[in-house]
């Protein structure tokens, strides 16, 4: 009946029960298997109760390790330190994408050449930065860089590209400059839309900031999951990774928010 | 090119704003061969002139447009501007296109803002001169109001352009041109996406500006009334016309007119025996395919119109 009829509209109630009823059956069928598994062996490890895993929740963020910090906090901070001066270092790439869309010399000089370095897949230059930079901070950076610097660069320039011939035409007739046309006029109107691009990298940014920190590191979300799984310590892993999630989700709603508020017009498009 | 000029266009008369001569388009098709689009344009325009360009789909007149602007190059001839060859768009040519006009990321002041700002200012001169840049923004605003209230917008000055309709923007786009006070306007198709009745309004509209500035217009359109109604002088390109050489290709001026009927012109003038005595002329001069007039039949009779002449396509006789 309902289900696949194109027309249903099911009032409210009945939309966010819907939209919620995957998530709470998720919750369930764990906190089943999770149940059954403690019964055979209250010992088990591999799929911890609810308790457990608030349990090592509490512990990793309110008390002190054997070194005395307080671990999600302290790798949070560093995994978000990592990915903020990634971001901060992906304006350049927006700023080169905006110059070769703009100024054909620019086009010329870096178009082929980013083209060609978007299709270096980044893990595999991992070993070569490691080699090159050590396993300090720089490699991590540098591996998020690679993996998503010349995407950004490309969407720009494509969108920058994109902007009616006719609009540098009108500036040019109202006395606007180069300058002025590249940041006044074809900056502001694609620059959303970039933020947009930005946004839907995050999830590659934490990629590639998880396999750095996996395999050279000594603090961050993405080290700690991978050094507790010695231990098999599902406990603080699953924590981690909702926590990461969120903090993923979070990022994502921020800018999603700052596009709406900032760049009223864009909504007005189309 | 080896011509003979047939000019009847008297010395000494006031300076021209515009000057075409032997305007040559050309562009390559896909496989890389050139074809004429426009082939030998010549005329003058005088300083608060409203010119209509009209002609056939396809005959040129948005490329004649944009040669004039700038944002295009003939492969020959010559267009000079306030005496100056034309090198690039800029500031004392106005354009008014059909779409496009208005920068969808600012609002309706600050899109009329916009050309005062950067015309006067340099990016870097807003930072030197902090204290006068907060003043000068000021006065631009005045400025911008009172061309908003003079085009009936003023209370649409927040908005963005994609808020508005179709001809409230192009109002928008009128008034962002002119407050410029550019020295020629141009105008390609600006009423062409409106509906039947906003259009009636806009043309009342663009010839009630007209006659209040009197600055000089370069208006391209299809729609032959249109152009009857506003244009102080006609102009009709076409690739319809015969000549003695045996390729005839690209567009050419066949009728270049003053439009005799007075100013101000209202909507009964659409209705005159006048305007459809000049429809039925310019349609067979210019718009049907089937009649071709001969290139020595051309009825170039504006005081400004005049033409340089190849030999091979009027073999002048005895």
């Amino acid at each position: 009946m309902g289900l696949f009829n194109i027309h249903a509209r099911p009032g409210k109630t009945v939309s966010f029960l819907l939209s919620i009823a995957l998530f709470l059956a998720g919750i369930a069928a764990y906190a089943v298997i999770s149940q059954a598994r403690h019964r055979e062996n209250p010992q088990d490890k591999v799929v911890p109760t609810f308790s457990a895993m608030a349990d090592g929740l509490k512990r990793a963020a309110f008390e002190k390790d054997r070194d005395g910090e307080y671990r999600l906090p302290v790798d949070t901070i560093a995994s978000l330190r990592r990915f903020l001066i990634s971001l901060a270092l992906l304006s350049l790439a927006v700023l080169l994408g905006l110059q070769m869309g703009v100024f054909p010399y620019f086009e010329l000089i870096f178009l082929r050449f980013i083209t060609f370095f978007d299709k270096i897949p980044a893990l595999a230059v991992l070993p070569i930065l490691f080699i090159l930079f050590g396993l300090g901070e720089i490699s991590k950076v540098a591996l998020i860089l690679i993996g998503v610097f010349p995407t950004i660069a490309l969407d720009t320039y494509l969108r920058a590209k994109d902007v009616p011939r006719e609009q540098t035409t009108k500036a040019l007739t109202l006395g606007a400059g180069q300058f002025e046309i590249a940041y006044k006029i074809i900056f502001p109107q694609v620059f959303p839309a970039v933020l947009n691009t930005i946004r839907l990298n995050f999830k590659a940014m934490i990629l590639f900031l998880i396999a750095g920190e996996s395999l050279a590191a000594t603090v961050g979300l993405g080290y700690r999951i991978f050094v507790v799984r010695r231990y098999v310590a599902m406990d603080i892993i699953i924590p981690y990774v909702i926590w990461m999630s969120l903090l993923a989700f979070l990022a994502d709603f921020l800018v999603r928010l700052w596009i709406k508020k900032r760049y009223k017009w864009v909504a007005l498009e189309k | 090119m080896n011509n003979i000029e047939i000019d009847k266009a008297k010395q000494g008369d006031k300076p021209h704003v515009l000057v075409l001569e032997d305007v040559v388009k050309r562009y390559p098709d896909q496989t890389g061969k050139y074809f004429t689009v426009l082939n030998d344009i010549d005329f003058r325009v005088s300083a608060g002139e409203f010119v209509t360009v009209v002609g056939p789909s396809g005959c040129g007149k948005s490329t004649l447009l944009r040669l004039i602007l700038g944002s295009e190059k003939p492969q020959q001839g010559k267009i000079l501007f306030a005496g100056q060859p034309v090198v690039s768009p800029d500031r004392d040519r106005g354009i008014v296109f059909q779409k496009y006009s208005l920068f969808p990321h600012l609002t309706v002041l600050e899109n009329l803002v916009f050309g005062l700002d950067v015309d006067a200012y340099s990016i870097v001169g807003r930072f030197l001169h902090p204290f006068r840049y907060r003043q000068s923004c000021k006065e631009y605003r005045h400025q911008a109001l009172a061309y908003l209230e003079r085009v009936g917008l003023e209370e649409h000055k927040d908005k963005y352009p994609q808020q508005l309709s179709g001809g409230m923007q192009q109002r928008v786009a009128i008034a962002q041109a002119s407050i410029m006070k550019p020295r020629i306007l141009l105008m390609d198709e600006p009423f062409g996406a409106l509906d039947y009745s906003t259009r009636q309004d806009m043309q009342l509209f663009i010839l009630e500006q007209w006659e209040r500035t009197h600055m000089t217009i370069f208006f391209v359109t299809h729609d032959l009334e249109e152009a009857i109604f506003l244009g102080s002088r006609i102009i009709v390109l076409t690739q319809y016309y015969r000549t003695d050489s045996r390729k005839n290709e690209g567009a050419k001026i066949v009728t270049d007119l003053d439009i005799p009927a007075p100013y101000p012109r209202t909507s009964a003038f659409k209705c005159s025996e006048e305007m459809r005595k000049l429809i039925l002329k310019i349609r067979e001069d210019g718009l049907d395919p089937e009649h071709r007039q001969h290139i020595k039949d051309f009825d170039l009779s504006h005081q400004d119109a005049f033409r340089t002449i190849n030999p091979e396509e009027w073999q002048l006789r005895e």
